[in-house]
């Protein structure tokens, strides 16, 4: 769909930006993320989904060096994040999942001082128009919405032309449009060769935007794949309908054949008959809570 | 990226940057301005109002002169001691902190903006203090080599001031704490280190605690710029003791330092 072009981005694309092997995090007892391995390329676009307390903060949070691993393997950029400094900062942009909601200075004077820290950062205002910030640019940040306020920690993560962006959960209280405003902004970035690792809880806009999806759940991977790998996982079709008043689901492999049988069994209306084929949805609500037991269960 | 070296800024335009975002800050939080700049005045204004007119004994000194000195030195304390450890610990629940650790901003030019807005807004401060103090109780300006004295006494205090609200900053849970904590504890060292009150009328028992803290030290040295010469023969040891109050400020900067930077996080004790 946006396919790179040219020998190098090619060379590019096959370079790894961040690879994670054993990673392990305990808060004494409490095991936050267990022996994760994951590896995202330059340039790609990566989403990691996955419920909340499944580890994908932590996970995100000790790949952007603010987090110390209990063990394993993890580089960014060819650094190690716990050991980040200032050459390291420069290359990577952060928009946090909390908002600040105690700031004195407007969007542009955020913006403007943010852009001092770094050797080669954006444009104010181009960084102002990609977020569509332009109009509320100059006005307190206290009158700000939600959302405004979100965009302007996007714009405030890519101001110093990051190689790699980290977006804990950035569209929360976003409105439809303001979404796919950013869905944009996401992928200009990606044009530019940035590589974007997101984390989200919303799946269409994983669909949408990333070229794999990792889908994470007691501190594990349970599904690494590319959106449309994880939608051809769902082979089966659910068969739902109302008999003497009770409503009847059943999931089967082969919803043609189910039906025959279901047809020939009444001969009058069936009530509120419905195929309905899984979502990226009910594959996603499949794998994170099929694992839930069978983890814990390894777990104790 | 080949060029990256050369056009990385430098460290002290990093520091002057954070000290104009810092100012920004604080000149547009109406708490922090009417904590550092009002609530002193209305207290100048409240003991001058009560004692104004008396003189200490017969030294011809009157209160009010005596509490300009305290008023200056506790000015010192609040900024850099209480309202820093407290705007920290705000921006450090508030997940401030942690955005600016995201950024390449070094930590030294973060600390050196802050020091320098603290030297600004307390220089303000005392300026302000005096201007009101002359004004209204015929407070009398120091002069000559007592310049001097101010000066040293200045920066040293601010400096113990700012290292133990860097320290503090790290040891309170939270901002809400910070407060509750802080709040008390400056107030009991201004009632017994000689700012309100004539620090020689306290119990003896009372000043020995006092002499353990920096205020004491702080406004002792600031009575010794403020007062005239003659005043010394009245301090408790008969004498400014100035040797003593620097060696007492720099241990305390020495401890809030070294406390300061074993300590110091830029993350809440829940986000680690």
């Amino acid at each position: 769909m946006r396919a790179h072009e040219g020998a190098a981005s090619l060379v590019c694309m096959t370079d790894t930006a961040i690879a994670v092997s054993g990673l392990r995090k305990t808060y004494g007892e409490l095991v936050a993320v267990a022996d994760l391995d994951l590896e995202i390329r330059r340039g790609e676009v990566f989403a990691l989904l996955g419920p909340n307390g499944a580890g994908k903060s932590t996970t995100v949070e000790i790949l952007e060096g603010f987090r110390k691993r209990t063990a394993g393997d993890v580089t960014v950029l060819g650094e190690d994040p716990q050991h980040a400094d200032r050459a390291f900062r420069e290359r990577i942009g952060v928009m946090l999942q909390t908002t600040s909601g105690r700031s004195f200075l407007s969007a542009r004077e955020a913006l403007h001082h943010a852009a001092k820290l770094y050797p080669h950062a954006r444009g104010v205002d181009d960084t102002l128009a990609a977020v569509g910030l332009e109009a509320k640019a100059n006005v307190k940040p206290q009158l700000l919405s939600g959302g405004q306020r979100r965009r302007l920690d996007v714009a405030l993560a890519v101001i110093g032309r990051p190689e790699l962006v980290f977006l804990d959960e950035p569209t929360t209280g976003f409105d439809p449009e303001a979404r796919r405003q950013f869905w944009r902004l996401i992928e200009s970035l990606k044009d530019d060769g940035t590589t974007i690792v997101l984390t989200t809880h919303y799946l269409d806009e994983a669909d949408y935007l990333a070229d794999r999806i990792g889908i994470i759940a007691q501190g594990s991977l349970v599904a690494l794949d590319t959106p449309a790998g994880l939608r051809a996982r769902a082979t089966g079709a659910q068969v739902s309908w109302t008999e003497a008043g009770e409503p009847r689901t059943e999931s089967t492999t082969t919803p043609s054949a189910f039906l025959r049988t279901l047809l020939s069994r009444h001969d009058g209306e069936i009530q509120h008959l419905e195929v309905r084929h899984p979502s990226l949805e009910d594959v996603y609500l499949d794998l994170v809570g099929l694992d839930q037991p069978a983890l814990a269960q390894e777990a104790s | 990226m080949t060029t990256t070296a050369t056009t990385r800024p430098t460290w002290t335009s990093l520091a002057l940057d954070r000290l104009v975002v810092d100012l920004k800050d604080f000149t547009r939080s109406r708490e922090q301005m009417i904590f550092i700049f009002a609530f002193p005045l209305l207290l100048l204004a409240m003991f001058g109002a009560i004692f104004g007119g008396q003189t200490l004994g017969d030294t011809g000194v009157t209160f009010s002169q005596y509490l300009m000195a305290g008023m200056v030195a506790s000015g010192i304390l609040n900024t850099g001691f209480q309202s820093l450890a407290i705007s920290i610990a705000i921006d450090r629940d508030e997940d401030a902190l942690k955005r600016i650790h995201a950024t390449p901003l070094p930590a030294t030019a973060f600390f050196a903006g802050k020091i320098a807005q603290v030297l600004l807004v307390s220089l303000v401060q005392i300026a302000i203090l005096v201007a009101m103090g002359v004004a209204l109780y015929d407070v009398q300006v120091p002069s000559g080599s007592q310049w001097l004295t101010f000066a040293w006494v200045f920066l040293l205090g601010t400096a113990a001031s700012t290292a133990l609200g860097i320290a503090t900053s790290s040891l309170l849970r939270n901002a809400k704490a910070a407060s509750a904590i802080l709040t008390p504890i400056v107030l009991f060292l201004q009632f017994t280190s000689g700012v309100f009150f004539v620090f020689t009328q306290l119990p003896e028992w009372l000043q020995h605690v006092a002499e353990v803290f920096p205020l004491k030290w702080l406004a002792q040295g600031m009575r010794s710029v403020f007062l005239p010469e003659s005043f010394a023969a009245q301090e408790a040891a008969g004498s400014w003791q100035h040797g003593l109050t620097a060696a007492v400020l720099a241990v305390w900067f020495v401890i809030g330092l070294v406390v300061a930077v074993r300590t110091f996080r830029w993350q809440r004790p829940d986000d680690r």
